[in-house]
């Protein structure tokens, strides 16, 4: 239980329209995550979803029934908050009891179920602290035992691993995941960050001003974005865009003409009139250096090395004057200044038509 | 001692007396001298007797006269220190006094009685102090009624004044309505109105509503301070609007919101108003003397008033019961002073 359906929604604050004709389908036990740059509307559509706001127009089903208009309380749904939310003149134990005693439970339960959440989650031995005694890792596990406790229909989580620091973030990030696969509850998941986004979901909501732009599997994303955005959204270092032609159907696709002499066919099969705009995306991990055996596919001035280790990232300014980034693995020996020819896979390539969108057939 | 020396003169950096040291101590001690010295005359006097108050020069310690039995004479009487026209002084004890003579006697031997010029006696006496003034007005007057009345009115206005004005600063802090600041601003507007603008008319609805001269008629005038809903709005502002939303999650209702959520966290701010209202009510003295006119009904600050007669003002009783008045509002600022500061530095109020 816990399948969640939205259908055309819209919600406006006064003039400004955050949320223009959402559609989204979520399945029972699904961990859905919601990426976007800031503003785009993914806790507004969030909060929608756990009924804080209400949209100003569509339908939100939980399970089938049209809860569109029904509070918050009465959604069965549980939230994790960015802030994590505890009350903060309240003890652990009394945080994760204040729902089930709202929702008029016997005592034993509620007991019960504490036990059960804090065993879960490791924080038996503060149960009796305040929010304010607790570390950011374990208020992050309180938030979450209040939600776990309450049975939820669905888990609401805005952004639970902003506030913490890097190394808690990854440890946190496995824990949720492990949850997840324990509980087996639908979760929807806000998040900035792609990693978390990429580790964590069964499917990804890229979203832009208040319009999804892709809904797919994570691999899915890398692999076939879109559109331009999304292409350029996921995945880091971002990919490289080149602004491209067509040049005529090749053998089985068509051709398109990059840069200053670059040329390229790929297997596309949408009609584009010959010298049709059109934009090529490779990813920095995908380019390397050209050898003997294979021709350089452009050429590039490098402008920064920043050498990792285990990989070299290699910042580089094409003939046109736009950067490329490149991602070399092991360690480059490369100088700034220094031009170096560098070469990609057709097959590894990306292309976008001019209205951005990716071009039917690769 | 020398430590307290050292304490005092504690100057700023080196030895030499920097001229911001000298104005920061005359600056510090003339404040003091100007705020607690009338505080400790007030304490001294009100161990006075009404002789001893009538004086001039007045005196900042009470002093009784010293008296004695003497063999002879039935009533106890006053001591003199008397210069005597040979120069010698001797302490001595007046019988009776007629026009500028006084005749005296030696208590020591009481058949002599020696005349004396009563420019030249000084009233033998010693620090003493006069606790009739504290305990007549308990035994012989209301005082207890009147404090039984001035605690009703004190607690139960502050506990109204909390209530209704928490509310009101949710409402104006936590929910989105039209009109919501023209609310706030129509609410500081009667910040501006001060109490003896709207006296006639408050009368009047007292009194239509049958309040007149009811401790309620004190009470609920003055229970909706804009002061009060201006500074807790402040504080709730500062109360997350993620964890009211983290309450609904928790099928809160709105009033458990308020009463289990906002209200608890708001309880620095609460404890400051409490303070403000608590010496407001107390110190309250025009509104109850206009509400109240039974006598059994009246107020501490009132009932004080009753010691002023119109051809005779009982000083003393005055001075002593004032000092008992101000000792809740002492104690109150002793155990408080914490969240007074801080209510202070918060809303600029005082």
């Amino acid at each position: 239980m816990g399948r969640i359906t939205l259908s055309d929604i819209c919600k406006s604050f006064g003039a400004v329209h955050v949320l223009h004709g959402i559609d989204l389908d979520i399945a029972e036990g699904e961990l859905v995550v919601f990426v976007g740059p800031s503003g785009c509307g993914k806790s507004t559509l969030l909060r929608l979803i756990a009924g804080l706001e209400k949209p100003t127009s569509g339908k939100i089903e939980i399970n089938g029934n049209d809860v569109t208009r029904v509070n918050a309380a009465d959604r069965g749904l549980a939230m994790v908050f960015q802030s994590y939310a505890l009350y903060p003149h309240m003890s652990v134990r009394q945080n994760m009891a204040f729902g089930l005693e709202n929702a008029h439970l016997p005592k034993s339960e509620i007991a019960d179920r504490i036990a059960e959440a804090s065993r879960m989650l490791e924080i038996g031995d503060y149960l009796d602290r305040r929010p304010g005694q607790l570390s950011g890792g374990q208020r992050q596990r309180v938030a979450i035992g209040r939600a776990i406790v309450r049975n939820p229909t669905a888990f609401l989580l805005d952004e639970p691993l902003s506030n913490l620091d890097a190394e808690l973030r990854v440890s946190m990030r496995a824990e949720l995941a492990s949850l997840h696969a324990r509980l087996k509850t639908t979760m929807i998941y806000v998040t900035h960050d792609q990693i978390e986004a990429m580790t964590l979901a069964d499917r990804i909501v890229v979203l832009r001003k208040g319009r999804i732009e892709q809904v797919d599997t994570p691999l899915n994303l890398f692999n076939r974005p879109a559109n331009l955005f999304v292409a350029g959204f996921i995945g880091a270092p971002a990919m490289n865009f080149i602004a491209a032609r067509s040049d005529g159907a090749g053998n089985g696709g068509t051709a398109f003409r990059y840069l200053d002499d670059g040329r390229v066919e790929l297997p596309v099969t949408e009609p584009l009139s010959n010298g049709a705009g059109a934009t090529l995306g490779i990813r920095p991990q995908h380019l390397r250096l050209a050898g003997n055996s294979d021709p350089a596919s452009f050429h590039a001035t490098v402008t920064l090395v920043e050498a990792l280790g285990a990989e070299t990232v290699v910042h580089t300014q094409v003939a046109g004057g736009e950067k490329m980034l490149a991602v070399l693995p092991g360690q480059a020996e490369l100088e700034r200044g220094e031009t170096i020819a560098l070469t990609f896979d057709p097959a590894n390539l990306h292309a976008f038509g001019e209205n951005g969108m990716r071009l039917a057939g690769i | 001692m020398k430590r307290i020396a050292e304490f005092l003169l504690r100057r700023r950096g080196g030895s030499g007396w920097h001229w911001t040291d000298i104005v920061t101590w005359v600056w510090l001690v003339g404040g003091l001298l100007i705020m607690f010295g009338p505080a400790l005359w007030l304490v001294g006097s009100s161990f006075k007797s009404p002789a001893q108050l009538a004086e001039f020069p007045p005196t900042l310690l009470p002093y009784v006269s010293q008296q004695a039995t003497v063999e002879g004479y039935d009533k106890p009487l006053t001591l003199y220190d008397v210069t005597l026209e040979n120069g010698e002084k001797r302490r001595l004890a007046e019988i009776r006094r007629i026009g500028i003579v006084a005749q005296m006697v030696d208590p020591e031997n009481p058949g002599e009685v020696i005349k004396v010029n009563i420019q030249n006696r000084t009233p033998a006496r010693e620090v003493g102090f006069a606790t009739e003034n504290y305990t007549e007005p308990f035994l012989h007057f209301d005082f207890l009624l009147y404090l039984r009345n001035s605690v009703f009115v004190t607690l139960m206005a502050t506990l109204i004044t909390l209530v209704t004005n928490s509310m009101a600063a949710f409402a104006l802090s936590k929910y989105q309505f039209r009109g919501r600041s023209l609310v706030m601003l129509l609410i500081l507007a009667t910040l501006m109105v001060p109490l003896s603008v709207i006296l006639v008319p408050l009368y009047s609805v007292i009194s239509a509503m049958g309040l007149f001269n009811s401790l309620w008629g004190v009470i609920l005038p003055t229970v909706a301070t804009p002061t009060g809903v201006f500074l807790l709005r402040q504080y709730m502002l500062t109360i997350p609007d993620e964890l009211l939303d983290a309450a609904r999650m928790d099928k809160a209702s709105e009033w458990q919101i308020y009463w289990r959520i906002v209200l608890p966290l708001t309880a620095p701010a609460l404890a400051v108003l409490a303070i403000f209202s608590v010496v407001w009510r107390w110190n309250d003295f025009l509104w109850p003397l206009i509400v109240l006119s039974r006598k059994e009904l009246y107020t501490l600050q009132v009932g004080l008033n009753t010691y002023a007669g119109e051809l005779n003002v009982q000083w003393h009783f005055i001075l002593a019961m004032t000092v008992v008045t101000m000792i809740p509002v002492v104690l109150v600022f002793i155990f408080l002073q914490r969240f007074i500061t801080a209510g202070i530095a918060g809303s600029g109020l005082k």
